[in-house]
């Protein structure tokens, strides 16, 4: 009996600890486990994709629905590409609009689909044809300060 | 004024030597972690008393942690009036550091000073000698467990520490303060990237060694101490030793590992 308290404590410690590290795997890390397959992938070009990081949500309608996996720049057009994932149930008609926005003032970049009216999809791999870049505050402030400056 | 630079001389030809000492005992130790037969039955004890009976204290401190965390941060953020990411800084704060660490200075002080105590008497009452002449290897018989124990309960605490810390931290947000439960929630799962995790888990197998080495260590090489007594003068002052050197050691390894990791 006492051999055995010593095991079941053991075993109780371990499974806890287990349990600590699983939760924290799957919920906090990402590890996706149960749902990585049912997703593809569509890319779109933006001009300036500044603040947007990887892992950053897809949003439809204010709901994360998928994920930025890869952000890459275009050498060429010099322009950002930016992979999304996106579940399997979701179809996007071609004129759908991709947009990065941002929560709040200071809060996080994320990307905002808007759906468009086309009766036709977008395939898997294909890339957004519209798409809004990230609002610059300081962009806005100074072109609202020169133009104030040349009125006067 | 000779004699005073000498003697100092020979205090850092000491500390050299006992450095030395505590690297081949670690190294002695590690080349026998894998070496097969494994004494199965010393491991499972050794996990109770340094993982199982641990534990109540570790979960004792990491949700009082969190309520600490909680409360402040959220005096602190309600002003910006950003309270909505309470939980990812109580998250954060605690999976990267906070959990790791005061982990660690637990377990230092209540599992590595009864290590130290217990290696320290067997070696001065020459029962380590003793196993020498049966011709048992008291690195393999007694240290390997120890080292083994440390090494797979430490991760297991410190998961359990940053889990119950950041329900410690949701119980100040949430349950006392008005913060929106969903916002605690998202801003755990949001901000915690899979880096921050494995940052933690590195921080808690390096602190493991520390804990586990220092205080084996130091009783091991009790005989070697030239600062006075054998006896039980001897084993109060190495283990006094063994928790100052072992926690100030977690805390400069913390911060070492935090650098590198993060640059």
């Amino acid at each position: 009996m006492a051999k055995l308290k010593v095991e079941f404590f053991v075993g109780l410690f371990v499974i806890a600890g287990l349990v600590a590290v699983s939760y924290m795997a799957v919920k906090m890390g990402d590890v996706g486990l149960f749902d990585r397959q049912s997703t593809y992938t569509l890319v779109g070009r933006f001009d300036s994709v500044s603040g947007l990081k990887e892992g950053a949500a897809v949003e439809m309608a204010g709901v994360r629905v998928g994920k930025v996996s890869s952000i890459t720049f275009d050498g060429e057009r010099f322009e950002a590409v930016v992979t999304m994932e996106i579940p399997n149930h979701i179809q996007l008609t071609i004129d759908s609009v991709a947009s990065i926005r941002t929560t709040g003032i200071i809060g996080d970049k994320y990307i905002k689909v808007t759906i468009g009216g086309d009766e036709d999809f977008l395939q898997p791999g294909d890339e957004f044809e519209q798409t809004e870049s990230s609002l610059d505050i300081e962009e806005l402030i100074s072109k609202f300060i020169f133009k104030a400056e040349q009125d006067s | 004024m000779v004699n005073l630079i000498s003697r100092l001389g020979a205090q850092v030809i000491e500390q050299c030597e006992h450095l030395g000492h505590l690297t081949v005992f670690l190294l002695r130790v590690v080349s026998k972690l894998f070496v097969f037969p494994f004494r199965y039955r010393a491991v499972l004890q050794q996990l109770h008393f340094i993982g199982a009976k641990s534990t109540f204290v570790i979960v004792l401190a990491s949700i009082t942690i969190g309520l600490a965390l909680g409360l402040n941060l959220y005096v602190e953020f309600s002003r910006l009036g950003v309270q909505d990411r309470l939980g990812s800084a109580v998250a954060l704060s605690l999976i990267r550091e906070l959990g790791p660490v005061f982990t660690a200075l637990m377990v230092m002080g209540r599992a590595g000073s009864a290590m130290c105590a217990e290696v320290g008497i067997m070696r001065s009452d020459e029962q380590l000698d003793a196993l020498e002449c049966m011709a048992i290897d008291p690195y393999k018989f007694l240290m390997v467990p120890k080292f083994w124990a440390t090494l797979v309960s430490v991760p297991l605490l410190v998961a359990i520490a940053d889990v119950v810390g950041i329900f410690g931290g949701y119980l100040a947000g949430v349950v006392i303060f008005d913060v929106p439960s969903g916002a605690y929630w998202l801003g755990v799962y949001g901000s915690i990237e899979w880096f921050h995790l494995n940052m933690g888990f590195v921080k808690s197998l390096v602190f493991a060694l520390i804990i586990v080495w220092i205080a084996t260590g130091k009783g091991f090489l009790l005989h070697l101490d030239k600062q006075g007594n054998y006896g039980a003068e001897g084993v109060s002052r190495v283990t006094t030793q063994a928790v100052v050197m072992g926690s100030v050691l977690i805390l400069f390894a913390n911060f070492l590992v935090s650098a590198i990791l993060v640059a």
